[in-house]
């Protein structure tokens, strides 16, 4: 029962002087931001964050975890999240927290009751600050996450080349996650399409090594049982030796050097002539 | 009790569409039929839709190559068509690369190959 009466002697030193208090904090914190966040903003939120804290102290205890203090923990969470996805680095945040350490100094007048008040509150705002570096690095986690998600995306675009000819331009190194995104791009494309020829480039792929043309390959096995025919393009000299001397198989895939030869041979197989589709071209100009 | 699956016969053409997610059981009864039918109408060609197929496992994969197999010592050509994305990619993760079995895009695509491969009447019947 000491924690109860710590935490309601608490409460009624930090409401006392209340006001001088939050604009205490205010002041160090905005110092520590050095400008990057308007004070009004900053105004409202340690002001709302104050007079959670002092309630949640009122009605929870010293226990943050519990039902009272879950206002707190909203409005640290809104906090951190807002602080994570403005820039600001982890010690501005935790600062934030931490600077309410200052507002209770103990000095040598301090009665023997009060000091273990404030020894409370020094307890109660490191477990706040570690939570709002928690909330920050997770929700930090949560942007890099999408970021992949995005790039993954981006990376992967599948263009209609021609009617009835779509291409994947692959860029950069493949792996299982990539290879899986591609792969599930083109076949909903050819669906989507009706396209019969795909092309898959591998021009912009640094290094074909076994694990990669079996990503290849089960792309166009997947693509010819869908009853598409894939060809691969884009294939450089020193990548095919590689090809060679890791002894892989390509079967009865048909490879081209080049974006344009695949494009040509996609085309007689659709029965176009390549001709004929340049005049198209020209015509259309 | 699993339902049949129906073997339409279109012309030369028989047409097994797939409309549900099927049974082992299924699978084999569908087997059994379909080359019952092809001996019995003399079909040159096997369409078997499977658009609306969204979940195979090495078992339906399997019995779709042989189902083709049959088909062919039967004298019908075997086309596959309408695979999802989702399904080819289960397919080649199982391993299953299906061989000896022709696949075309759409039912429509699948038709005209028959047509295309054997002079078959598809389609006009």
């Amino acid at each position: 029962m000491a924690e109860r009466q710590e935490s309601e002697r608490l409460v009624k030193l930090l409401s006392q002087q209340g006001d001088v208090l939050v604009g205490r904090w205010i002041e160090g914190v905005s110092h520590t931001l050095r400008g990057r966040l308007s004070v009004l903003e900053l105004d409202r939120e340690l002001r709302e964050l104050y007079s959670a804290l002092v309630e949640g102290l009122r009605a929870g205890g010293p226990d943050w975890r519990g039902e009272g203090w879950s206002e707190v923990r909203a409005l640290l969470t809104e906090l951190s999240r807002n602080r994570a996805r403005q820039g600001f680095s982890p010690t501005e945040t935790a600062t934030a927290v931490f600077a309410l350490k200052e507002l209770l100094v103990p000095d040598t007048d301090t009665s023997q009751q009060d000091f273990a008040a404030y020894l409370e509150l020094n307890r109660l705002v490191d477990a706040l600050g570690l939570f709002t570096v928690e909330t920050y690095s997770k929700t930090r986690e949560e942007i890099i996450g999408a970021q992949a998600e995005q790039l993954l995306e981006l990376s992967t675009p599948v263009v209609k080349l021609w009617d009835g000819v779509v291409a994947v331009p692959l860029v950069g190194t493949l792996d299982s996650a990539r290879t899986q995104v591609v792969m599930e791009k083109l076949l909903q494309t050819l669906v989507d399409t009706g396209s019969e020829q795909a092309i898959i480039d591998i021009t912009g792929v640094p290094a074909v090594d076994t694990e990669v043309a079996q990503h290849l390959l089960k792309t166009v096995v997947a693509a010819r049982l869908m009853g598409a025919e894939c060809t691969i393009s884009g294939i450089r000299p020193q990548i095919a030796q590689t090809i060679v001397a890791l002894g892989i198989q390509f079967g009865d895939i048909v490879t081209k050097a080049t974006l344009a030869d695949a494009l040509k041979h996609a085309l007689r197989r659709i029965g176009t002539s390549p001709e004929a589709a340049a005049a198209t071209v020209r015509g259309a100009r | 009790m699993s339902e049949r699956i129906p073997v339409l016969r279109i012309g030369d053409v028989l047409l097994v569409s797939i409309q549900t997610d099927l049974e082992d059981q299924s699978v084999l009864d569908l087997q059994e039929d379909l080359a019952e039918r092809i001996v019995e109408t003399g079909a040159q060609g096997v369409v078997i839709d499977i658009t609306a197929l969204e979940i195979v496992d090495s078992f339906v994969g399997r019995m779709l190559a042989t189902t083709a197999a049959i088909s062919r010592i039967l004298d019908a050509e075997t086309v596959l068509v309408g695979m999802r994305p989702a399904v080819a990619i289960t397919l080649v993760e199982l391993g299953l690369s299906l061989g000896g079995v022709r696949t075309a895009l759409s039912l429509e695509r699948g038709l005209a190959m028959l047509g295309r491969a054997g002079g078959v009447g598809a389609g006009r019947a």
